[in-house]
């Protein structure tokens, strides 16, 4: 595929970077005559900072162009269709990929050579059967095409390319007046590592609030979603209602109090079944396994942090359910004979994997805050004539217990977040009950069901996705938030 | 340093506590110990003094059998206190730590209240038997060592919040509680101002009456001020080993002289 103009001033930039950096690591070392011992940096610093001052400015205003053009565009031309065709067809968002599908269609017709692309810019839709030229080209279109939106289109593709055009120029204009302004002050007392640190400095600022930008991004994304939903929805229904039955007749019971429920009972059992194991594993490797023990065990251990959730989700259906089956149902059959479970999926088959799932979740932070422990406190038991396991009980986990109580929250957390587990192990039932070996369903299942297949973004049904998955962002971020701030206070206490 | 008043210090002589014959450590290949030889009298404070890294704290931990806590150590030779081999298949090592109290270099008071501390060692040897025989123990632990004015209105307060002299005598206090016979002690001043240093000294002064006390020591004239006893460490070596005063004098040994005289060390 031949580049498009984008990919030609991309790539002319990073020609001229290259170019730059020769250009001034040769000024600055000439500028000393060969002796680069009077230079203040090394002459590859002023090679970096030149391609810096080249690349950088260029590429950046490149982005934010690419990034912001598009929006501009559409404004203007979304001005350019009214709002007759907007009422048929249901939403501006469809006219205007209707716009965008035209318009691209129009690009491809002109590559190949179907239209020039004066044809492209002047044709009309009652003179030429738009729909028709499109197919021929390989971009099918729903309907006819309306005179408006092949206007819109049309305009949409005059602006772009003009706009493509502006930019081109002001990159190009940018890299240059960059690389030469870098190269005019190359000299031997300029300052080049420095500015270089500099830049390195702004580009990991870049990377960390980025990601702090991200976090910000899905937050408020769902954030709108679940203004969307409360609109349609009355929030106290779905904070305070009880039952949970959608609907598409748009009288659904939305209530996030059943999934909770099935959420915290199925957690509940999991950190039943990890704390104690985990702590246990992590006393015995930190305390008594022997070096080489240690070595083999805690990787093996470790491993089970590295199986995906989906395979434990496997797990409990294939095998953990049965099992339980078998000796908590099948009446007489069942290893109790009796009839308490019906089907494989039950709160007790979701917590037990995804306890197990979390065991060395627990064990290996417990294991790290119980190293942490100073020698000195275990020395000084031992010198008051403790055994081994009273000084752990008496001393090494009362001052490991802040720590290992965040490592339980950050558990919990991860427990009541996990997904593949619950959908495959825990049933599709909305209910409040305290029988563990009945199906429950939990706010990560509901969540999947209800962004599955068909969906429509302006129902209740679906939105409720969103406030869901916010009140469980929410849930898991303070427990989170607790854990780290009970983690870190203990940390200090020691060092 | 008044010498005068070091000549003049009588030394009674008392039963011998611990005698240790032909003891050998290894770390590993190293060997850490060679060959000591030593007699620790009852009631009185024995100084090991040495360079860093002679193997005075290792000797130190051979009395409890601390080492036993280090996987690649080995203890070979005949340690006894009050005649009875501490390294016999017979002896808990754990009963010997309650009998054989130790203090350490840092001050290591549990993150526990400070009656808890001091209560530690009597409640896991079943010392008390109700609520108010404990209560007694603490309140005379905290008196011989010398801090119980100072806490006994926050018994209930974490250990950890005292001062580092205090935390220092906290710590002895806790090892005092256990009713032990002997009491060795790790560099007990190395981490405290000259204050609460002159406070411990006072305290390891008091304890000669009850225990015998085993001191490790970096600083010369800490030894010269507290000990009747000196046995002088260099290379994992015993040197030399008298009374104090004869020690800081009149040592026999050259490499003694060198040392106190700070030549090697």
């Amino acid at each position: 595929m031949a580049l498009g103009l984008t990919g030609y001033v991309v790539f002319a930039v990073l020609l001229l970077t290259v170019g730059v950096f020769f250009m001034a690591r040769g000024k600055a070392r000439s500028s000393v005559g060969g002796d680069v011992r009077v230079l203040h940096s090394l002459p590859s610093y002023y090679g970096y900072n030149a391609a810096m001052f080249t690349a950088v400015p260029a590429l950046g205003v490149m982005l934010i162009w690419m990034l912001a053009q598009p929006m501009m565009i559409e404004n203007a031309v979304f001005k350019l269709i009214p709002d007759r065709i907007i009422e048929e067809g249901s939403s501006r968002g469809l006219v205007m990929s209707d716009v965008r599908r035209v318009a691209e269609g129009l690009d491809v017709a002109v590559a190949q050579g179907a239209l020039t692309s004066d044809e492209a810019a002047s044709i009309r839709s009652d003179s030429t059967d738009i729909r028709s030229l499109l197919g021929e080209v390989g971009v099918a279109l729903g309907s006819t095409v309306d005179s408006e939106v092949l206007f819109a289109a049309q305009e949409y593709r005059n602006q772009s390319a003009g706009g493509l055009f502006w930019m081109s120029v002001i990159v190009m204009g940018l890299a240059i007046v960059g690389g030469s302004i870098s190269i005019s002050v190359t000299r031997a007392e300029f300052r080049a590592r420095n500015v270089v640190e500099r830049g390195a400095l702004v580009l990991l600022i870049l990377a960390a609030s980025l990601a702090i930008l991200t976090t910000v991004g899905i937050v408020l994304s769902m954030l709108f979603e679940s203004i969307n939903f409360f609109r349609l929805h009355s929030w106290t229904d779905f904070f305070f209602g009880s039952s949970w039955a959608p609907n598409f007749r748009g009288d659904s019971d939305l209530s996030i109090l059943p999934l909770l429920w099935g959420t915290l009972y199925i957690s509940l059992i999991a950190l039943l079944v990890a704390v104690p194991i985990g702590l246990f594993a992590a006393i015995y490797l930190s305390e008594y396994a022997s070096p080489k023990v240690r070595a083999a065990a805690k990787p093996l251990l470790e491993i089970l942090a590295g199986i995906p959730t989906i395979v434990y989700g496997l797990f409990a259906l294939l095998t953990v359910g049965p099992a339980l089956v078998r000796i908590f149902g099948r009446g007489d059959d069942g290893l109790l004979g009796v009839e308490w479970m019906s089907g494989a999926t039950a709160v007790l088959t979701a917590g037990l994997v995804m306890g197990i799932m979390l065991i060395p979740f627990v064990s290996s932070l417990s294991d790290d805050i119980i190293n942490a422990v100073p020698q000195s406190l275990r020395d000084g038991s031992f010198g008051l004539g403790a055994t081994h396991s009273e000084t752990i009980r008496q001393v090494v986990l009362p001052a490991a217990l802040p720590g290992i109580v965040g490592a339980v929250l950050l558990a919990a957390s991860r427990a009541i977040g996990e997904t593949m587990i619950v959908v495959l192990g825990a049933g599709a039932i909305a209910k409040f009950s305290l029988n563990p070996l009945e199906a429950m369903t939990t706010i990560t299942t509901r969540i999947v069901s209800q962004l599955t297949g068909d969906t429509d973004f302006a129902s209740p049904e679906t939105l409720v996705a969103f406030a869901l998955g916010l009140t469980l962002f929410v849930l898991t971020l303070g427990l989170n938030v607790l854990a780290l701030y009970i983690v870190r206070k203990y940390r200090e206490q020691y060092e | 340093m008044n010498d005068m008043r070091i000549l003049e210090r009588d030394v009674e002589t008392n039963a011998i506590k611990i005698a240790a014959k032909g003891v050998q450590v290894f770390y590993g290949d190293t060997h850490a110990i060679k060959d000591v030889d030593v007699d620790i009298q009852d009631k009185t404070v024995t100084a090991f003094i040495g360079p860093s890294g002679c193997g005075k704290s290792t000797f130190l931990r051979c009395i409890n059998r601390m080492n036993d806590t280090i996987d690649v150590a080995r203890v070979q030779g005949d340690i006894r206190i009050d005649g009875e081999d501490i390294y016999d298949r017979k002896v808990d090592p754990v009963q010997l730590r309650a009998k054989v109290g130790m203090v350490f270099q840092k001050p290591n008071p549990f993150p526990k209240s400070i009656y808890d501390n001091v209560a530690y060692g009597p409640r896991i040897h079943g010392l008390a038997r109700n609520k108010s025989e404990l209560d007694d123990i603490v309140e005379r632990a905290l008196r011989n060592a010398a801090i119980w004015n100072e806490v006994k209105d926050r018994l209930n307060a974490p250990g950890t919040g005292l001062s580092g002299g205090q935390q220092q005598r906290l710590c002895i206090a806790r090892a005092v509680a256990t009713e032990p016979e002997v009491l060795l002690m790790d560099e007990p001043c190395s981490a405290l101002d000259p204050i609460a240093t002159a406070q411990v000294e006072e305290l390891i002064d008091e304890l000669r009456q009850n225990y015998s006390v085993v001191i490790v020591t970096h600083s010369m004239q800490q030894a010269a001020r507290v000990s009747q006893k000196t046995a002088f460490f260099h290379l994992g070596s015993l040197v030399e080993y008298g009374e104090t005063g004869q020690i800081f004098t009149n040592p026999e040994d050259p490499r003694t002289e060198s040392y106190i005289t700070g030549r090697i060390g």
